[in-house]
């Protein structure tokens, strides 16, 4: 759906040159929600305007479609735009038109007739659940209304690829929650690619399918949620995963193995293993105790992923074959003293 | 001098139908270039729809270069230019075409003001929508300006009527004029009063007017 392929984009200030994307290759498949995270100046936004090219690579390609968007002419860089929308951080809505205008403003750009727009609109304004404000003018309506209106207008020209940028960053965290679900009905019902460019890791968790991680204008890591927040390489992701997944051993615990003789473990484990008694099993078959010292189990797409350190008490061998067994079902891997 | 009152409100009566049709007549022109010059000046700048160095690079001196000359001096070094194109260089009519030269590259200034008050974000918005750039313009900058425009419009019209004044240079009449002819050069107190006391009115009026017409526009 979307491919960029060695896209760079270098801007130049006088003598200065700033690389704001470096080397980007990054597909994204037909129904994903895909989402790139990283710090402001990251070069995530530039990244994003590369994909509709308001900003146009310095090198690289982008194929959206299967179409090579940097070699065509802007009249049809103009049509291919309208099957892919964009949503702002902060809203960019026309102040001077009211809702229902400003959802019909690129229907009315492609010339559609009223009749086809009345019915598009209404529509629309019924699925972001904003038709008692369609005759409300932008600045009568809370930042989340804003956001839905700026939805409505993105969904307007039946897009294929939904280009979010930092969409829920000027909203309060029950207003996030709810953009999000209905950025998740859109993907649903509609079958919308959506890619979304955030510094939220709570927004990746929540929608996204696959992550990739930006930072000085790479992608320094890319892959599933899954693998991203169970198993971060770099450590702006692992950094990026403690925001939201409480991962890191608190210092009470990192005291406690400054004593040798204490085994102290990382549990982490995904969906059906989370409904199998793995512990109680273990204290069970093996002389060992079990002591869960801290921890925490969250949704990743509607699938339970768990991260518990635990403790196991007992003599050295029996310690070691209860290690293997946990092993087999779920990852376990022992905390050092020198880990953080 | 004892003024002969009957008589002399049907001066003021054709110096203020005079003041209104030099001040109208070049602000209708006057906007007609200065309107279009004012958005070619903020889209041919560097990063917008459509850069263009060198018309950029042409208009905004120019436009300054029209606004430094003082209009007193403006109206007499273009009374060739005025002569071929009104061919009169005297009376009310003559007066318009330097009001003209002196209001549009104003007028375009006060646009540019009002245009680039615009978020970058809504005409980034618009581009992502697939919007040509006349679309983004005439459906875009413009609507979302008017509030402001018409509100720059009215201080134009305001700097025209002072500048309407000094048409009496070359024979303009008005009502500026009026006050000079009369109360300046022949000490006729009261004459100055009633005229500057008319111009009073009627820039209160326009600037009133104004206001409550960008209101009504910004609905607020």
């Amino acid at each position: 759906m979307i491919e960029l392929k060695n896209v760079s984009k270098v801007f130049e200030s006088g003598e200065k040159q700033v690389t704001a994307v470096q080397d980007v290759n990054l597909t994204v498949e037909k129904g994903d929600i895909y989402g790139v995270i990283g710090f402001s100046g990251a070069g995530k936004s530039t990244l994003l305007r590369c994909v509709n090219l308001l900003e146009k690579p310095t090198t690289g390609k982008v194929v959206v479609n299967g179409r090579d968007l940097t070699a065509i002419s802007s009249t049809k860089l103009r049509e291919a735009r309208k099957k892919i929308s964009m949503v702002f951080q902060h809203f960019n809505l026309l102040e001077s038109k009211k809702v229902y205008d400003n959802i019909a403003f690129p229907l009315r750009l492609a010339g559609e007739d009223k009749p086809t727009i009345k019915n598009r609109v209404d529509q629309l304004l019924e699925f972001v659940g904003l038709s008692e404000q369609a005759e409300k003018y932008p600045d009568q309506l809370s930042g989340g209304q804003k956001q839905r209106v700026g939805i409505a207008r993105a969904l307007a020209t039946s897009p294929d690829i939904l280009l979010c940028d930092e969409a829920t960053s000027a909203l309060d965290p029950q207003t996030t929650a709810s953009i999000l679900e209905l950025l998740k009905r859109i993907n649903r019902e509609y079958k919308i690619t959506i890619l979304i460019i955030t510094h939220e890791m709570q927004v990746i968790r929540d929608v996204c399918q696959k992550v990739a991680v930006m930072e000085n204008g790479k992608i320094i890591e890319q892959g599933s949620i899954f693998d991203v927040f169970s198993n971060p390489q770099t450590k702006t992701a692992q950094n990026f995963v403690s925001s939201v997944m409480n991962d890191r051993i608190p210092k009470s615990i990192l005291h406690l193995l400054e004593n040798d003789s204490r085994h102290i473990y990382r549990v982490t484990f995904v969906g059906d293993s989370t409904g199998y008694p793995l512990l109680s099993q273990v204290a069970k078959r093996f002389h060992v105790e079990v002591n869960v010292l801290h921890g925490q189990i969250t949704e990743l797409q509607d699938i339970p992923f768990g991260n518990l350190i635990i403790e196991l008490q007992g003599k050295e061998d029996e310690i070691r074959r209860a290690q293997l067994y946990i092993n087999q079902s779920v990852q376990l891997q022992e905390v050092l003293a020198d880990a953080n | 001098m004892q003024i002969n009152w009957d008589t002399f409100w049907l001066e003021i009566l054709q110096a203020t139908a005079d003041t209104f049709i030099m001040v109208g007549a070049a602000l209708l022109f006057a906007g007609i270039i200065g309107l279009p010059l004012g958005i070619a000046v903020v889209v041919t700048r560097p990063g917008h729809l459509l850069e263009n160095k060198y018309i950029f690079n042409i208009l905004n001196p120019i436009i300054n270069i029209f606004r430094s000359v003082p209009f007193i001096i403006l109206l007499v070094a273009i009374i060739p230019f005025t002569r071929f194109v009104v061919g009169t260089s005297i009376g009310t009519t003559a007066a318009i075409v330097p009001l003209i030269i002196y209001a549009a590259p104003y007028i375009g200034r006060l646009v540019e003001n009002s245009l680039l008050e615009i978020d970058p974000g809504v005409i980034e918005a618009a581009e992502s929508m697939g919007a040509t750039p006349n679309q983004i313009i005439f459906r875009v900058l413009v609507p979302e300006a008017l509030s402001s425009l018409v509100l720059n419009f009215t201080i134009a019209t305001i700097g025209l009527v002072g500048a309407s004044a000094m048409a009496g240079v070359v024979g303009g009449g008005g009502l500026g004029d009026l006050a000079i002819a009369y109360g300046y050069q022949r000490f006729e107190t009261e004459v100055m009063i009633v005229t500057v006391v008319l111009l009073v009115i009627i820039v209160q009026s326009i600037q009133s007017i104004g206001n409550r017409l960008s209101h009504i526009i910004r609905r607020r």
